[in-house]
């Protein structure tokens, strides 16, 4: 007699919950349908341009010049003194309009004014401001010579714009996969214990964990396929920023599968919690709908009140959403967002901890 | 076809559910090649004792052995001989037949030829319906074809034919008889007298978590007429039963 394959078994069941799964319409609208309508609506929302002119100063640049003090009063420019290296990434993303930088000379200062093309227009008004006090400093100086001051444009920064998709859609996604992982889950093993599939199982040769594995693979594959979707549609019909392509994709693809499976992992403890269907989506609302809420879904987390943000922040799919956004814009690779990947392999031990306790097979 | 080999023993199981006893003490043997029944009211513990000698529930008491092997120590082992029908359903619902043939020709580690084991129980028409588009009767006959994958030596049924008609009732009995002359040995519930007296070729009679009598359906009944018992109503040669098949007919129906 041949040895059984548990391995064989189990894909048999991953396949037929796959299966299952893309028949269900509940899953299907929350993997795919919720993200989607969120998307396209933030996705048609432009960006807001600010009234002021946010300008950092080099910190290499001399600041005790009659050009720095006048440009410190103008109340159109917000100017931030002590910079550092991060300034440069700032400009690039547009949170800054311009880097200026007031070099002494022998004859007098020189202005460097670096601007990006993303802020064109803000970037043209501080040179013109920058123009306005050069000329009236020069005239009032040496009214007869030729004049100390001018000013010198640096070469235009080819910066990355950061569009409300490139926020919107981490997110989005961060949250699809939590309802998938948790509603999902709990679902699933709860449909699959009142229709005695389960217990079907049982009287074959396939053993316990076999039969767990093969169900979150099919979830997992299922969640994944959804989130491929949604970033290859955000990508080319929203401009969704993957900043170094096919490696973004497939860093933010892993990065996923990690979410999923620690939200899986809820999705377990909600099927051991709730006795019967109807108790499944109060628990689950209670896991999913603060994280909806309050892990920069939508908004950053910096526009909530001081003494909720360090709540804000240990969420676990605040810290997806804050990788998946450095993942994605910024580049970032797993190295770069280990605090995040930390943080939620220690959500993951404490949820599969109280998962295993709470689990129930009939 | 009955062997004189025992491929079931069951010694003095017990059953307990906290301070309920489901099953008291109970001992019989199944007998290769047979159909054996075990009947009783609802709730008198067939179900459970079936479900420990299927291996999907743990005993309290006593000793099983299927096909030799422990319930205790050999649990995947006879999993890997055995085919069960549960009672209720089993399956997922949205998948069509031929899906779930195949899930459980993976579970089982066989390979099958599924349009014959579709086949086998009248089922060719249906091979893309999904399984909550089938009838009561096809639900069952459906069941017992996935209790066959596997090609075991003993199969289960537990009240195959409850809330079926007398058509499909009959129809699975027949279905039930092939199993036994292709050499499987059959265990089943049942509530239904005439069905035991038609199928089993011995029954135990369970109530309150002992058997009361076990024998051939023949003999139990040979050994009550000896009693003196004598029926209050003077028998037919037929009943309302035959006169409804008689009326509409012994084909299988696929409402």
């Amino acid at each position: 007699m041949k040895k059984y394959n548990q391995m064989r078994a189990m894909l048999a069941i991953a396949r037929a919950s796959f299966r299952s799964t893309t028949r269900s319409p509940s899953a299907v609208v929350f993997t795919l349908a919720f993200p989607l309508i969120f998307i396209l609506v933030f996705g048609f929302i432009g960006n807001n341009g600010g009234a002021h002119v946010h300008v950092a100063v080099d910190n290499t640049s001399d600041t005790l010049n009659a050009i720095y003090k006048i440009l410190d009063n103008n109340p159109a420019v917000n100017l931030y003194a002590d910079s550092d290296s991060e300034i440069y990434k700032e400009l690039k993303k547009g949170d800054l309009d311009a880097i200026v930088h007031i070099e002494k000379k022998d004859s007098g200062y020189v202005v460097k004014v670096a601007t990006s093309d993303i802020a064109v227009q803000n970037g043209q008004l501080f040179k013109g401001i920058i123009k306005q006090i050069v000329s009236e400093l020069n005239l009032r100086a040496m009214p007869n010579i030729a004049l100390p001051f001018s000013m010198e444009d640096q070469p235009v920064i080819h910066g990355r714009e950061y569009k409300t998709i490139d926020f919107i859609l981490p997110g989005q996604l961060g949250f699809s996969l939590l309802s998938t992982g948790v509603f999902g889950t709990a679902f699933v093993f709860l449909s699959l214990r009142q229709t005695l599939v389960i217990k079907r199982f049982f009287a074959t040769p396939i053993k316990r964990p076999y039969i767990v594995l093969g169900e979150a693979m099919s979830r997992i594959v299922f969640g994944l396929i959804g989130a491929a979707f949604i970033l290859t549609l955000g990508h080319f019909a929203f401009g969704f920023t993957m900043i170094h392509g096919i490696v973004t994709f497939l860093t933010m693809m892993l990065l996923c599968a990690i979410g999923l499976i620690i939200f899986m992992g809820f999705g377990f403890v909600v099927s051991g919690l709730a006795k019967n269907e109807s108790a499944v989506p109060p628990i689950a609302n209670l896991i999913t709908l603060p994280q909806f809420l309050l892990s920069g879904t939508f908004f950053s987390i910096t526009n909530f009140p001081n003494w909720l943000q360090p709540f804000c922040r240990v969420l676990p799919l605040t810290f997806l959403n804050d990788a998946m956004r450095k993942v994605s814009f910024e580049g970032a690779g797993f190295i770069d967002i280990w605090k995040d990947l930390g943080a939620l392999g220690i959500w993951g031990i404490i949820v599969y901890a109280l998962a295993t306790k709470l689990f129930r097979w009939e | 076809m009955v062997g004189s080999k025992e491929i079931i023993k069951v010694q003095n199981l017990i059953k307990q559910y906290g301070a309920f006893t489901a099953v008291n003490g109970i001992s019989f043997n199944v007998y290769e090649g047979e159909i054996f029944g075990l009947l009783g009211p609802n709730g008198a513990g067939k179900t459970t004792t079936l479900e420990i000698i299927e291996t999907l529930r743990e005993k309290s008491g006593g000793e099983v052995w299927v096909d030799g092997k422990s319930v205790d120590d050999d649990k995947n082992e006879i999993k890997k001989i055995i085919g069960v029908q549960l009672q209720a359903a089993g399956y997922y619902p949205s998948l069509n037949l031929t899906e779930l043939l195949s899930l459980f020709s993976g579970l089982y580690n066989v390979d099958i030829d599924k349009m014959k084991t579709l086949k086998s129980v009248g089922l060719e028409d249906k091979v893309k319906a999904k399984f909550k588009e089938l009838s009561g009767g096809q639900k069952q006959r459906f069941s017992i074809a996935t209790t066959l994958i596997n090609n075991p030596k003993i199969v289960f049924l537990d009240e195959p034919t409850t809330g079926l008609d007398p058509q499909a009732r009959r129809n699975l009995w027949d279905l039930i008889r092939g199993i036994r002359d292709n050499g499987t040995t059959v265990v089943i519930t049942t509530h239904y007298m005439d069905e035991a007296e038609q199928l089993c070729d011995r029954v135990g009679i369970m109530e309150a978590g002992k058997i009361m009598q076990l024998n051939t359906p023949d003999a139990l009944i040979d050994e009550l007429l000896a009693t003196g018992f004598t029926k209050q109503k003077d028998v037919k040669g037929a009943n309302l039963e035959d006169v409804f098949i008689n009326l509409t007919g012994h084909e299988w129906r696929d409402e």
